[in-house]
């Protein structure tokens, strides 16, 4: 009993002095899980080939990750923010008011979306608007306003053009970014294709949105669980099933699944980086400059993220499936980030 | 005489209902037995080469001119120089007719990403062998180690197979050689996480793990123990002490994410304690863990017999005296089986954790509570979900380790309970 007394009376005491003793020699990183694997690879090879710590990566998502990272300044807050989307400028506004003034930009490369089917299936070629009239919720009929359960089961039903296969497509749940950007990029690019629903953004944005971005719930679209891998899986056991996730699980599995067209662009490296290919998004992260010189390391670490070898065009992060910028892009990127230009929206 | 015909008549039918009960008692445990052995060989058949790793071994030239590093180079020095040319070179001399620049590439992608810091690590160790030329044996590329151990079909044609014939021909080339060795993967018990298959660890989840355990045992052992004592012992029977009995039930009971809720909003965002660390989980998981102690304790402590604490009252000893030298020590072994069950649960637990910023990539190992670090079973879930397929062997060795911890905790949960069990 009095061991264990001492052991446990030792152990909080070493707590609360650990605590005290606190600073923070390492870097802390959060943000978006589509940023997270290229993220996380930089600084695996800054923590190994320096003598700083190796980053923290948290996956937090890319709202969550901007809402701690604008609370303010100070080691207990993170010092860069990734982000598969732009900073918003309500978010900006936010940071501006809890005293984080300056904040720099630094656009890494670019992800695509694909829609991908079985290696050995035929190829499919989409538009955006098949996209929209396959996946939406309700769809327009031939009547301008009207609206009707989506009736299509077949490909060929939607456009005479396409297989006559049925619509069955694997796909992130509503919780995924994956599935934000999909149902923006290329749902209501689809969507907007109908001029009386394109009228409604500014009469009623609501209607809108709920016709452009809700997903029928008919068992055609199959909420596939946030593991694109298990995706892959499925995919290899349905040829007829299409599914959607990230380039880069596209490009390490190149040899399982083969990406879609869209709007005859094949998802590729050149074609995504040319924006050819419709539904990509840029990657940011964002840098706390007060942070630089307090955090050891900051500026070895962003050094190293923008250096040719990581984002340049045959850098290491596009072994794991990123988008590089193209060479002007990455100048202008590098002088940015190296001024640490501060982000006016 | 109807009497004993309608007793044996009864007799058949309640012997009946006797077999047809006992065979589904058995007939449960058997499907039971059966869930668990295919789960068990699932993950057991698919951990298990992630237990061997690749090795490919080459002639480097350490030219101490190359380098610009000598004997006496200090360690920073050593650090700052670029070994990944060595290896690029010691490659070109294996397969000297590799011209193009992308077959280059393909071919330096033959070695770990690893292998330029596993080189340098020697140097450090031993900088004699700067000048020279020695045998390494390098970490492969998860590729080349998904090859060997044939989770690659090397029949399939070429078109369905993620190693082109190129790549494969080098492979062969270096395995017909003698240069593919495949050894134990000491380097999964010994390095934290990484985004390479090959070089990801265990450690450092192991290391977090044992540092949130820590934490919660020496938080919420001391606390669990008091309460329950003064509950069975001290409390007077009132309605508040009632309702205090109620709410401990209740709270074992509450989903583990409300814990994590409850620790974003007190201890990081209003004590401002460091996210992803050990204490902050340690603490969570002891709210988690706390009911769960004291409903065990109690359970032993109103096991030890009245006689007990009688007989000590009757000899002069105090109310403390008594609890303290004759009931807890009676009733020790039940707490701690309640304890490292409730510890148990806490190793497995993952989701309170989720809210806390421990699912983050920290590639060191953690050195104290308080430096970020993940835990077990969230190894589990960040490695499942990764992109590179030489993760889902080290995803199922990661489960097999976490069993085996619980399996272990459990068998001492069991062996105390046996050793230390009284009879009264």
């Amino acid at each position: 009993m009095k061991a264990l007394k001492k052991i446990s009376l030792l152990a909080s005491l070493l707590t609360v002095t650990q605590i005290q003793a606190a600073g923070r020699d390492y870097i802390s990183v959060v943000g978006s899980s589509t940023v997270y694997p290229f993220s996380t690879v930089v600084a695996e090879r800054f923590g190994k080939s320096t003598s700083f710590k190796t980053p923290k990566i948290e996956s937090t998502g890319t709202g969550g990750g901007m809402k701690l990272f604008c609370k303010g300044t100070g080691i207990d807050t993170p010092d860069i923010s990734n982000a598969s989307r732009r900073i918003k400028a309500s978010e900006l506004t936010m940071c501006h008011q809890n005293g984080v003034n300056h904040v720099v930009e630094v656009l890494i490369g670019y992800d695509g979306i694909v829609v991908a089917n079985d290696i050995h299936a035929k190829t499919f070629n989409l538009t955006r608007k098949d996209l929209f009239l396959a996946l939406a919720k309700e769809v327009p009929t031939s009547n301008e306003g009207e609206l009707v359960a989506n009736p299509y089961t077949l490909w060929s039903q939607v456009n005479a053009q396409l297989p006559a296969v049925k619509i069955e497509v694997l796909g992130p749940p509503p919780t995924s970014g994956t599935r934000d950007a999909f149902v923006e990029l290329a749902m209501e690019a689809g969507c907007k294709n109908f001029p009386w629903i394109k009228a409604t953004k500014s009469s009623d944005k609501a209607q809108y949105k709920s016709i452009c971005h809700t997903i029928r719930e008919d068992g055609a679209y199959i909420e596939a669980g946030e593991n694109d891998n298990l995706i892959i899986q499925k995919l290899q056991k349905n040829p007829d099933a299409l599914g959607i996730f990230g380039f880069s699980f596209l490009d390490q599995n190149a040899d399982l699944v083969k990406g879609a067209l869209i709007d005859g662009a094949a998802p590729e490296f050149a074609t995504i980086a040319s924006g050819e290919y419709p539904v990509s998004r840029p990657l940011y992260f964002y840098v706390k400059k007060a942070h630089v010189a307090e955090i050891p390391g900051m500026q070895e670490f962003l050094n190293e993220f923008i250096s040719e070898k990581a984002m340049g065009e045959t850098g290491y992060l596009t072994d794991k499936g990123l988008i590089p910028l193209d060479v002007d892009k990455f100048n202008e990127v590098k002088t940015d980030t190296m001024q640490m230009n501060n982000l006016a929206l | 005489m109807n009497n004993t015909n309608a007793i044996k008549r009864s007799l058949k039918k309640r012997h009946l209902k006797e077999r047809i009960f006992k065979s589904t008692g058995f007939f449960s445990i058997a499907v039971a037995i059966l869930f668990l052995a295919v789960l068990l060989t699932d993950i057991v058949n698919k951990a298990w080469p992630a237990f061997w790793q690749t090795k490919i071994e080459l002639t480097v030239q350490l030219d101490a001119e190359k380098l610009d590093l000598d004997a006496y180079s200090s360690k920073p020095a050593i650090m700052a120089a670029d070994f990944r040319w060595v290896i690029r070179e010691a490659l070109m001399n294996r397969f000297p007719d590799v011209k193009s620049r992308q077959d280059k590439r393909t071919l330096y992608a033959l070695t770990s990403m690893g292998a330029e810091f596993q080189l340098r690590d020697m140097v450090i160790d031993n900088p004699n062998l700067i000048g020279q030329t020695i045998k390494v044996q390098f970490m492969a590329d998860d590729d080349v180690d998904a090859i060997v151990k044939g989770s690659i079909d090397r029949t399939l044609p070429e078109s369905d197979r993620r190693v082109k014939n190129k790549k494969l021909a080098w492979i062969e080339s270096l395995e017909s050689n003698g240069q593919i060795t495949t050894g134990f993967n000491g380097s999964f018990f010994a390095s934290g996480d990484s985004r390479e298959p090959e070089m990801a660890g265990i450690k450092g989840a192991i290391i977090g793990s044992l540092y949130t355990l820590l934490v919660t045992l020496s938080l919420s052992f001391p606390v669990a123990v008091a309460a329950a004592i003064y509950l069975e012992e001290f409390a007077p029977k009132n309605k508040l002490i009632d309702f205090i009995e109620i709410n401990i039930n209740n709270l074992a009971a509450v989903p583990s994410i409300v814990f994590g809720l409850l620790g974003l909003a007190v201890f990081i965002n209003f004590f401002n304690l460091p996210r992803s660390a050990p204490v902050v989980g340690g603490i969570v998981l002891s709210l988690m863990t706390l009911p769960t102690i004291i409903i065990a304790s109690r359970s032993a402590i109103k096991a030890v017999p009245p006689s007990l604490r009688e007989a000590a009252l009757g000899l002069g000893a105090s109310k403390m005296q008594s609890v303290f030298h004759h009931v807890l020590p009676a009733a020790l072994p039940g707490i701690l089986t309640g304890t490292i069950i409730g510890m148990a649960q806490a190793l497995g637990e993952t989701a309170p954790l989720l809210m806390i910023g421990m699912v983050a990539f920290i590639a060191d190992i953690p050195q104290s509570v308080v430096d970020p670090s993940t835990v077990l079973p969230i190894q589990v879930f960040l490695w499942a979900d990764s992109p590179e397929r030489g993760f889902l062997e080290k995803t199922s060795a990661a489960i097999m380790v976490l069993l085996c911890f619980l399996i272990a905790m459990n068998a001492i949960a069991i062996y105390l309970r046996k050793k230390f069990e009284k009879k009264w």
